[in-house]
């Protein structure tokens, strides 16, 4: 029973409380670059919590039965980024195979995805925290969805002001971030709960 | 094509395996002479001998003797949940279990609220016993005042210490049931010695120190 | 080089290395020592990397400066944490995520494989000025807001803080203002 309340304890702090985007400034350029309209912004949200998903997996397995058995620890960067850009690759040509429909929905993201810091940062933080096999991946999935829903809330937003008059100096980036700012602090509303949660369920 | 890609990869591998070889004594010895001026800051003192470490459940004690050999009191490393992740401290006591002194080693606290950990209990908990203190903050009740807007890392910071003060100090030796009795007896600021100090008109509140450094907590409360 | 520093400042025109330039700029030291790692492991990895281009089939370019990079990183690693470990306390995590910083395969790929060894330093030195600028400037302003100090010089006391500037949304805001005033300084055309 613990550590399934310990489980609903990650996934609440990775998607609200310490959102990655928000919170954790991790995966900024597709947060920035690719949220102009809702479509887009969860067709790489979803693109980007598969691949972490799958990458947290591999990496973890390399980390365990690899870099930690051969006292390689140092390898750690320099191996995550190369899994992590073959399995890229891999799920590109994968899907261009065999899911030809989901390929033209997300494949245009998938190049981008490799130099998403929010993989390897992900891949790495699951390291740090000590986690366990099945935490890791808990933690990866709800991380890509709280990713995900901070890509559509922005973009919904950024679709809004679409329509609006802003002042030339600001146009683009600068009152996107801006915007991104206000829901940032909207998401610290969020903050301490993830404390509360762990009083409440007694861990 | 893959020849090169596999040249480069060895070569890679190499000058990181040199450069590791050549740097990994280098961070050993800045983490132990990290430890080594953690416990000298908290201990108060530069002449000192420590022991090796002790791991005890989730604490690392560290006992400290001075260079005559006589005994001087344990610095303890001990960890709780803080508002942003694990909050680490090292904190020194005498023999008696009182606190000589702590640093926070690792926290993930707000910038500006709960980092202010640091400095914030200086004055609030030096020279006080946990024993018969009671350290938990005032809004819960207890006799330390929390961080401005951060009660929840003052509640973790207190925490921290409390346990590794019931585990190490009051756990090690035969003086447990004396101290918690002591504990009941006089509350920081309540009733016991200071009971005098209060008959004299001394506000006697959680500013006095117990026992210790030669002052008893009634010299402290007439301050 | 000057090139780098404004009219291709990667932090406030090409909008590079977004996650490093508002995660560890919660003081100016901070964003300081995150420009001067990252400029050292572009001005190296331009160099390394325009000096064994010809070497390099195109097939496997990538991969290669992906390698190149990421050992660097991890020797830069390895020292911060040995000589420097404050350091490597505040900044954490992005050390290791400098490899993924768009600007230093960025770099790479659009100027040191095209280039020769000394233009590529020059070019790295001015990326990496530029860099380091931004994200100092933008520490420095966060926090000076955020704490009322600068450089850990107190100039009106912490209590005139407002410290919604050295928390996560602050570090929108200060860069969105701050694009707004380079556009109006620089882009006057």
């Amino acid at each position: 029973m613990d550590s399934v309340l310990s489980l609903i304890l990650i996934i609440i702090t990775a998607i609200f409380v310490n959102n990655v985007v928000l919170a954790q400034f991790l995966g900024i350029c597709p947060f920035l670059g690719v949220s102009k309209k809702v479509d887009t912004a969860s067709g790489m949200g979803v693109a980007v919590t598969v691949v972490l998903v799958i990458a947290t997996a591999v990496t973890y397995c390399i980390q365990k039965f690899v870099l930690d058995v051969y006292n390689l620890e140092y390898l750690q960067t320099i191996a995550f980024i190369l899994v992590i850009a073959a399995l890229v690759q891999m799920i590109e040509i994968v899907l261009k195979k065999t899911m030809p429909a989901l390929y033209q929905a997300l494949g245009v993201f998938l190049p981008l995805i490799t130099t998403n810091c929010c993989i390897l940062g992900v891949a790495i933080l699951v390291i740090q925290k000590d986690y366990n096999f099945l935490e890791g991946i808990v933690y990866a999935l709800s991380t890509g969805i709280g990713f995900l829903l901070a890509m559509v809330l922005f973009a919904g937003l950024r679709e809004q002001l679409e329509m609006v008059e802003v002042p030339k100096s600001f146009r683009g980036v600068p009152i996107a971030l801006v915007t991104a700012s206000l829901l940032a602090m909207a998401f610290m509303g969020f903050s301490g709960v993830d404390g509360g949660l762990k009083i409440l369920f007694g861990l | 094509m893959v020849a090169v890609l596999t040249v480069i990869a060895l070569v890679a591998g190499f000058v990181l395996a040199y450069v590791n070889s050549v740097t990994a004594p280098q961070i050993e010895k800045i983490n132990a002479e990290n430890l080594a001026a953690g416990i000298k800051a908290v201990m108060g003192s530069d002449d000192i001998l420590v022991s090796d470490p002790e791991e005890i459940d989730a604490f690392t004690s560290y006992s400290v003797s001075d260079a005559q050999g006589a005994s001087l009191g344990k610095a303890v490393v001990s960890t709780s949940n803080g508002f942003g992740g694990p909050l680490k401290v090292l904190v020194g006591f005498d023999n008696e279990g009182t606190i000589k002194g702590y640093t926070v080693l690792e926290h993930a606290e707000t910038p500006g609220l709960g980092a202010k950990a640091g400095e914030w209990f200086q004055d609030k908990i030096l020279g006080k016993n946990p024993g018969s203190c009671n350290f938990t903050v005032s809004k819960d009740g207890g006799d330390i005042d929390a961080i401005t807007a951060s009660t929840i890392t003052s509640r973790a910071f207190l925490l921290a210490i409390q346990n590794a003060y019931d585990k190490i100090i009051a756990g090690s030796d035969a003086t447990t049931s004396a101290t918690t009795q002591a504990k009941e007896a006089h509350q920081c600021g309540a009733e016991g010695e200071c009971a005098d100090c209060q008959a004299e008109g001394a506000e006697c509140d959680s500013t006095h120190a117990s026992k210790g450094e030669g002052k008893d907590c009634c010299g402290k409360c007439k301050e | 080089m000057v090139n780098g520093i404004i009219k291709e400042n990667p932090t406030f025109v090409l909008l590079l290395g977004m996650c490093p330039t508002l995660g560890t700029t919660s003081s100016a030291i901070n964003g300081m020592s995150m420009g001067l790692a990252t400029m050292a492991v572009l001005i190296v990895s331009n160099l390394i990397i325009s000096l064994i281009k010809k070497l390099i089939p195109d097939m496997v370019r990538i991969p290669s400066y992906i390698v190149v990079i990421a050992s660097l990183v991890t020797v830069l690693q390895m020292l911060i944490k040995a000589y420097a470990p404050d350091v490597d306390k505040s900044l954490g995590l992005f050390i290791p995520l400098i490899v993924v910083n768009c600007i230093i395969l960025g770099r790479a790929e659009s100027f040191a494989a095209k280039n020769g060894p000394v233009a590529s330093i020059f070019d790295g030195i001015g990326i990496g000025l530029g860099f380091t600028l931004g994200l100092t400037s933008l520490g420095a302003v966060r926090e000076l807001l955020g704490t009322g100090a600068i450089f850990g010089q107190t100039l009106w006391g912490e209590s005139y803080g407002m410290l919604m500037f050295v928390l996560a949304p602050g570090a929108f805001l200060v860069l969105g203002y701050l694009i707004v005033l380079f556009n109006k300084i620089f882009k006057k055309a």
